[in-house]
């Protein structure tokens, strides 16, 4: 199954996805009911891309950039101020709330925090049955057997079934949240930082499982998580974001290898490597990133990138194909190779002859 | 070599509803003078109560030392005073911790809890001590320090706070750092500064770090040494280079094991540990880890093994040379992926 998933180069197929132009802003203090020009957050800024049947497509990017915000907004967890999401041509967010709800047997979520995210009054099998219960799929003891297939399923007893959150360790729990997301077989599921919570030891558990299910069932998982080397290991495409836009998206091996954004690039960099022997050239980013309350006009990077012009201050980037099947928001991208630095060092050359 | 802090058989215990549990279980180690160790360990190895034992810190929280030295520059801090603990901390010792928010106070601004630092351990006026506070500020890396100083806490950014806490601890110019899991809140980029930071400190001070961390990548970047603990005990400890060449307990090597890298193959199982993290209160007999080792034996499951020299290395293992046959094994079977030193080739 392994050298088949390596092998097989993601197939532009039909998208199962398609996200145009989504924005969610969120309003805060200094405007009012009666009062114009209210200020907003902009965690989502205008993002459209595709997910393609089967893929996972792994987002990336540093707290705050709005990748969480952006998957919640796909399934209509929270409601986008403006755009579309398309789910296999229908566009979602005309649904009223009774299709909506017919439409969440096939979109799920598993969230990051197994403690918060299972509710301790209820018994793991309370707890995936539910989702039988509110779609009217089983009852009784089809719907019992069904929920054991699924503990079973994600590798834990299914004699736990009379259990509760409390008496599992945080991997189990995590197990419990990705079976009810399954339980109801759906086609498409967000992960939301689903391993960031979890001891290491543990986490390659889940992300095992995790891997195992997307083949078995044949899901496409939209894949949020913060760390680098894990969206790298299980994603067939990856999208880096940066204060509420995508930066980057291409096949996972174009991004890791050959990255075309300076964040992209810069953030490879820092990453910490498990391992003393690859010592890398660290490109450490000045700064922090801005608040989205205000960010800087333009390109969002502009204000900690190397590479910045006056061309970047006034004219934002749209992400554009810079290589084959490569997108990237930048008015100068790295070529297929280049590393910042050495963008870096032609910059400053190119630079010389004005100043002189 | 010149060691600043000696670590004999520490065992620290909290009160539970039934009884003690043993946090931190025999633990023996030390730290020479300018070098960085790291402790890394997955909750409840005891790494930070490790560090906090150190402080003195954990019978502010239900705990006790209740066997053991340690011994800083020679004197042992298990036996003494609270009052000449505090004139310890912060002064010879200093610690930063994971989540800056809370360590700082919100009421004051930021110039008035790092002037107060240094008032408490310099005599200095007020003036001079203000001069310091921007002077430090400004050297770990705060721009327009003047405007930072009136700052409240909340004003500051996750990464800010934490060089604020740095300023704070370095204000007294202390010998031994301890920093606990100083950038587990941070974003990677951010990360990246405060370890270049640390970096930086050591080099131009020949600072003491101990650095606590899960993140194996964090260790692999900072430490001259790995110190491997699970569940109270040490497990393995190693120069940096020859645990990532070849770990020697089998803990270390699922750890390792554990993290998908940046030039691994993609898409394949990882390999990982079964099983999960014993609760304090439930440690299964003799060696810890026994219940999810692969190499555990009958020996295992009731005899703890001790922690051994190996070389220059120490490790607490039964079965040390199984797996380090197992390993020439499988190095042999690969014949080529791996040249003679272990380095793997990069693809990039």
């Amino acid at each position: 199954m392994n050298q088949e998933l390596k092998n097989s180069p993601i197939e532009p197929s039909e998208p199962l996805l398609k996200i145009e132009n989504l924005k969610k802003y969120f309003p805060i203090k200094g405007g009012g009911y009666f009062k114009g020009n209210k200020k907003v957050v902009k965690a989502v800024d205008g993002v459209s891309f595709e997910i393609y049947r089967g893929e996972t497509l792994g987002l990336v990017g540093e707290s705050g950039c709005g990748k969480s915000t952006l998957g919640r907004n796909i399934l209509r967890l929270q409601e986008p101020t403006e755009g579309r999401v398309f789910f296999k041509e229908n566009d979602i967010l005309a649904y009223r709330s009774h299709e909506m709800r017919k439409l969440r047997r096939q979109m799920q979520i598993i969230y990051q925090d197994p403690f918060s995210s299972l509710n301790p009054r209820f018994t793991v099998g309370e707890i995936i049955g539910e989702m039988f219960d509110i779609h009217g799929v089983a009852k009784g003891a089809e719907k019992e057997k069904k929920v054991k297939e699924m503990i079973e399923l994600v590798g834990l007893d299914p004699s736990r079934y009379h259990s509760y959150p409390h008496e599992f360790s945080g991997g189990q729990r995590q197990r419990v949240g990705i079976a009810r997301a399954l339980a109801l077989n759906p086609e498409f599921v967000v992960a939301d930082e689903p391993v960031s919570a979890l001891d290491v030891s543990v986490q390659s558990q889940v992300i095992n499982l995790l891997m195992k299910l997307k083949e078995e069932l044949g899901l496409t998982m939209l894949f949020i998580a913060h760390g680098l080397n894990v969206v790298r290991h299980i994603s067939d495409r990856v999208g880096v974001m940066y204060l509420g836009r995508i930066v980057e998206l291409s096949e996972t091996d174009n991004i890791f290898d050959y990255p075309a954004h300076p964040y992209t690039a810069a953030l490879l960099s820092t990453v910490p490597e498990a391992d003393p022997r690859l010592k890398k050239e660290r490109i450490v980013l000045k700064g922090e990133v801005p608040s989205p309350a205000n960010p800087p006009s333009g390109c969002h990077f502009r204000t900690r990138c190397p590479l910045a012009t006056e061309r970047c201050a006034n004219e934002r980037p749209e992400l554009a194909e810079v290589r084959d099947n490569h997108f990237a928001a930048c008015h100068y991208p790295l070529e297929k190779g280049q590393t910042l630095k050495e963008a870096i060092t032609s910059l400053e050359q190119s630079r010389q002859p004005v100043t002189q | 070599m010149d060691k600043i802090l000696e670590i004999d058989n520490l065992v620290t215990a909290y009160q539970g509803k039934e009884g003690f549990v043993h946090a931190v279980d025999g633990v023996s180690f030390d730290l020479n003078r300018g070098e960085t160790v790291c402790i890394v360990g997955e909750s409840g190895s005891g790494k930070s109560v490790t560090s906090m034992s150190i402080m003195r810190l954990v019978e502010f929280e239900n705990g006790t030392i209740k066997e053991g030295t340690i011994k800083f520059n020679g004197e042992d801090l298990a036996k003494k005073s609270n009052e000449e603990m505090r004139k310890i901390r912060g002064s010879k010792i200093s610690m930063i911790f994971q989540e800056p928010l809370t360590a700082l106070n919100p009421v004051f601004t930021i110039g008035k809890q790092i002037t107060e630092a240094i008032l408490f351990h310099h005599k200095v006026g007020k003036k001079e001590a203000y001069r310091r506070a921007e002077e430090l500020v400004r050297m770990v890396g705060i721009s327009d320090p003047q405007a930072r100083l009136k700052q409240y806490p909340h004003e500051l950014s996750g990464g800010m706070r934490q060089r604020v806490m740095i300023a704070i601890a370095l204000a007294s110019e202390p010998e031994l750092l301890i920093a606990d899991e100083p950038t587990t809140a941070l974003d990677v980029t951010i990360e990246a500064q405060i370890l270049e930071l640390l970096r930086s400190l050591r080099r131009d001070r020949n600072m003491s770090i101990m650095l606590i961390t899960h993140d194996i990548g964090v260790a692999a970047e900072m430490a001259d040494r790995i110190i491997i603990m699970y569940a109270g005990k040490i497990m393995e400890i190693s120069k940096t280079q020859d645990l990532f060449d070849q770990p020697l307990h089998p803990y270390s090597k699922g750890l390792l094991d554990s993290v998908p890298r940046m030039d691994g193959e993609r898409g394949v199982p990882l390999n990982s540990i079964k099983g999960s993290i014993p609760r304090l209160n439930e440690v299964p007999k003799g060696c810890r880890f026994s219940p999810r080792c692969p190499y555990a034996t009958e020996k295992c499951y009731t005899e703890m093994p001790p922690l051994e020299a190996r070389g220059d290395r120490q490790v607490a293992c039964w079965h040390v040379d199984r797996l380090l046959q197992d390993e020439s094994l499988k190095n042999e079977i690969k014949g080529g992926g791996m040249d003679e030193s272990g380095v793997k080739e990069l693809s990039y």
